[in-house]
């Protein structure tokens, strides 16, 4: 079990990403024109009002010093206060995080399922009329902007056809799986192509592997070979394209989201710029950032786990 | 590099061999440059091109159909769509050539610096670029926007500060094996400066992976523009851009789709034209597959 030991140090290391994090969204945040009192109190504030605010959220401190404050706040889930929501900063985006990660794993499994079919029948013939469409799907699909083929696919599957809700979130899981069916697709035509490409690759290089012309030499079937030694071997890049794509995948859904009014993180934040509740926008950016790190940690663990010669 | 049989010095002869080396390109380059071409000249000509002026309303002309006299239809305003994507292109095309330039001179010399110079100088731009690679890329050119204030101007500023890092990597990963080459070492034991060495030694020999990865990062580019646009925070109304196009007429979907509909074309034309030379080029470089 040693190999999983970095489990436990690895945060540690993280540690400078981490700092770094949160020094770039302070620095964001502070960049802003204008006193941010001024903002908080709006035109009605008198000169006390505004001094009040100032030493109530230490703004008359050095800017060390206030990075300082920050950073305690941060440990302690203080985020501030949200002008427009009156609440809580926390409070608001923590209630939104649910509808965010539920589109994202839709929207990973949406295109893992369109992303192994595909590749291997490219990677089978390679070549063929199939790998040809496939590739032709790759270079069109990384051509599309996800926010008018959701427009799109609201015109055909929405209006048109009546199959799917055009916006919301919807109440129980069977409903969430409906309403967010259109986002989630939007969003797996962005990633599937990337995706497919990979793994195409990787089943063609493993396929030429020695232990395949064995396996096969032992009289093994097509599918056994297929499924028990190439697949497994081709997952391990296609894992980490994934968690090399997370980053591209939130920045997706900040843009579905708008586009169907889903009441996630992305579109928060986007309605908190356009009413300069900086703190929510904040926020936001932090913790998606920490979504990051945290998933490219999982992947790293992902990665030990399934093939034994990687070292950590 | 002429083609063989044919002098150097000979100008007729260097002319067929640009040509022969153009054709011997990649299909895929011809296909895409001749799509980036077309938008290239709309973009140009376009006060000449246009059959209407694209801001100007004309109220009693509102969302008609494609037809003969607004081949693709009218919007809300009654403007006419053809004329908007066609002054549109002159937004996005420069979105996808200003948006890759600053990255890409920021992050070569960040890439060639850290590659060439090793020591704390690299450990310290490669923990600027962990730490940038750790925001989701949209999300933090949103927030900088947000601070900046919506417009091309805070787009270019955003990309530029997140956007060198590709760059970055792929230089510095050449750098680190270039700088051992022989002729590296040749020129260093003649005593050449270290300005001469990387510029006219290794940065040749060291660019080609980021200027083919350029081409892609320009589709990346308009995608975020127009991305930008639709939310608001990027090229505001009335002027004509695609992805504005799109939010405009996202309200229009159940009764004039056309509105949307036509500029997400005109994106995935421009798009796909710069995806195809990007791999095109990738391919004639030996760089994929």
């Amino acid at each position: 079990m040693h190999r999983f030991r970095f489990v436990l140090y690895r945060p540690l290391q993280l540690i400078p990403v981490l700092l770094g994090i949160s020094i770039v969204t302070f620095v964001l945040v502070h960049l802003i024109p204008g006193d941010p009192a001024r903002i908080l109190l709006g035109v009605r504030g008198t000169a006390e009002a505004i001094a009040a605010i100032h030493q109530q959220y230490g703004l008359d401190q050095p800017i060390p010093v206030q990075y300082f404050y920050f950073l305690v706040n941060l440990a302690q889930g203080e985020f501030g206060r949200s002008i427009i929501y009156r609440a809580p900063v926390l409070a608001v985006v923590a209630g939104r995080v649910a509808p965010t990660a539920f589109l994202l794993a839709y929207a990973v499994i949406l295109s893992i399922l369109l992303s192994v079919p595909l590749a291997s029948l490219a990677a089978a013939r390679r070549g063929g009329p199939a790998d040809q469409l496939v590739r032709l799907f790759s270079t069109l699909g990384l051509g599309l902007p996800a926010f008018w083929v959701g427009i799109v696919l609201i015109m055909l599957f929405s209006i048109r056809l009546g199959w799917f809700p055009v916006s919301g979130y919807g109440e129980s899981f069977a409903d969430h799986l409906h309403h967010l069916f259109l986002p989630a697709f939007t969003l797996a035509l962005a990633l599937t192509p990337v995706l497919t490409r990979n793994l195409r690759s990787s089943l063609i290089a493993e396929s030429s592997a020695d232990y395949v012309t064995a396996a096969r030499a032992r009289g093994l079937p097509r599918a056994v070979i297929f499924f028990h030694h190439v697949f497994r071997n081709s997952l391990l890049p296609t894992v980490n394209l994934l968690g090399v794509n997370v980053g591209w995948l939130i920045g997706g859904t900040v843009v579905a989201e708008t586009v169907f009014s889903i009441p996630g993180v992305g579109q928060v934040m986007v309605s908190s710029i356009f009413a300069r509740d900086y703190l929510v926008v904040q926020a936001v950016t932090l913790i998606l950032a920490l979504g990051v790190v945290a998933t490219n940690f999982v992947v790293d663990v992902v990665t030990v786990a399934l093939d034994p010669r990687v070292e950590p | 590099m002429s083609a063989p049989g044919i002098s150097v010095g000979d100008a007729a002869g260097a002319t067929v061999g640009l040509r022969r080396r153009i054709l011997g390109l990649p299909r895929l380059v011809h296909v895409g440059g001749a799509v980036v071409l077309i938008w290239l000249l709309l973009a140009l000509f376009a006060p000449w091109v246009a059959p209407y002026d694209p801001i100007a309303q004309a109220l009693d002309a509102a969302m008609q159909p494609p037809s003969a006299a607004h081949l693709l239809g009218t919007d809300n305003f009654g403007r006419d769509l053809l004329s908007r994507i066609i002054w549109g292109s002159r937004l996005d095309l420069q979105m996808g050539v200003f948006g890759v330039l600053f990255p890409f001179l920021i992050g070569t010399s960040v890439g060639a610096l850290s590659g060439y110079r090793g020591g704390v100088v690299d450990m310290l731009l490669m923990r600027l670029l962990d730490i940038t690679i750790s925001f989701p890329f949209f999300v933090l050119i949103i927030a900088i926007v947000a601070t900046l204030g919506a417009g091309l101007l805070s787009f270019y500023i955003a990309l530029a500060l997140v956007g060198w890092v590709s760059y970055a990597r792929l230089v510095r990963a050449q750098f680190l094996v270039i700088k051992h080459a022989d002729y590296v070492l040749a020129a260093r034991s003649l005593g050449f400066s270290p300005a001469r060495i990387v510029f006219s030694h290794i940065l040749p020999n060291a660019i080609t992976p980021a200027v083919v990865f350029s081409m892609s990062d320009a589709v990346i580019d308009i995608l975020l523009g127009a991305s930008l646009s639709y939310l608001g925070l990027g090229i505001q109304p009335p002027t004509a851009e695609w992805g504005l196009m799109i939010a405009e007429g996202q309200t229009f979907i159940a009764s004039a789709w056309w509105i949307a509909f036509f500029p997400g074309l005109a994106i995935v034309s421009l798009a796909i034209g710069f995806s195809m030379l990007a791999d095109g080029f990738a391919e004639h470089f030996g760089l994929r597959e």
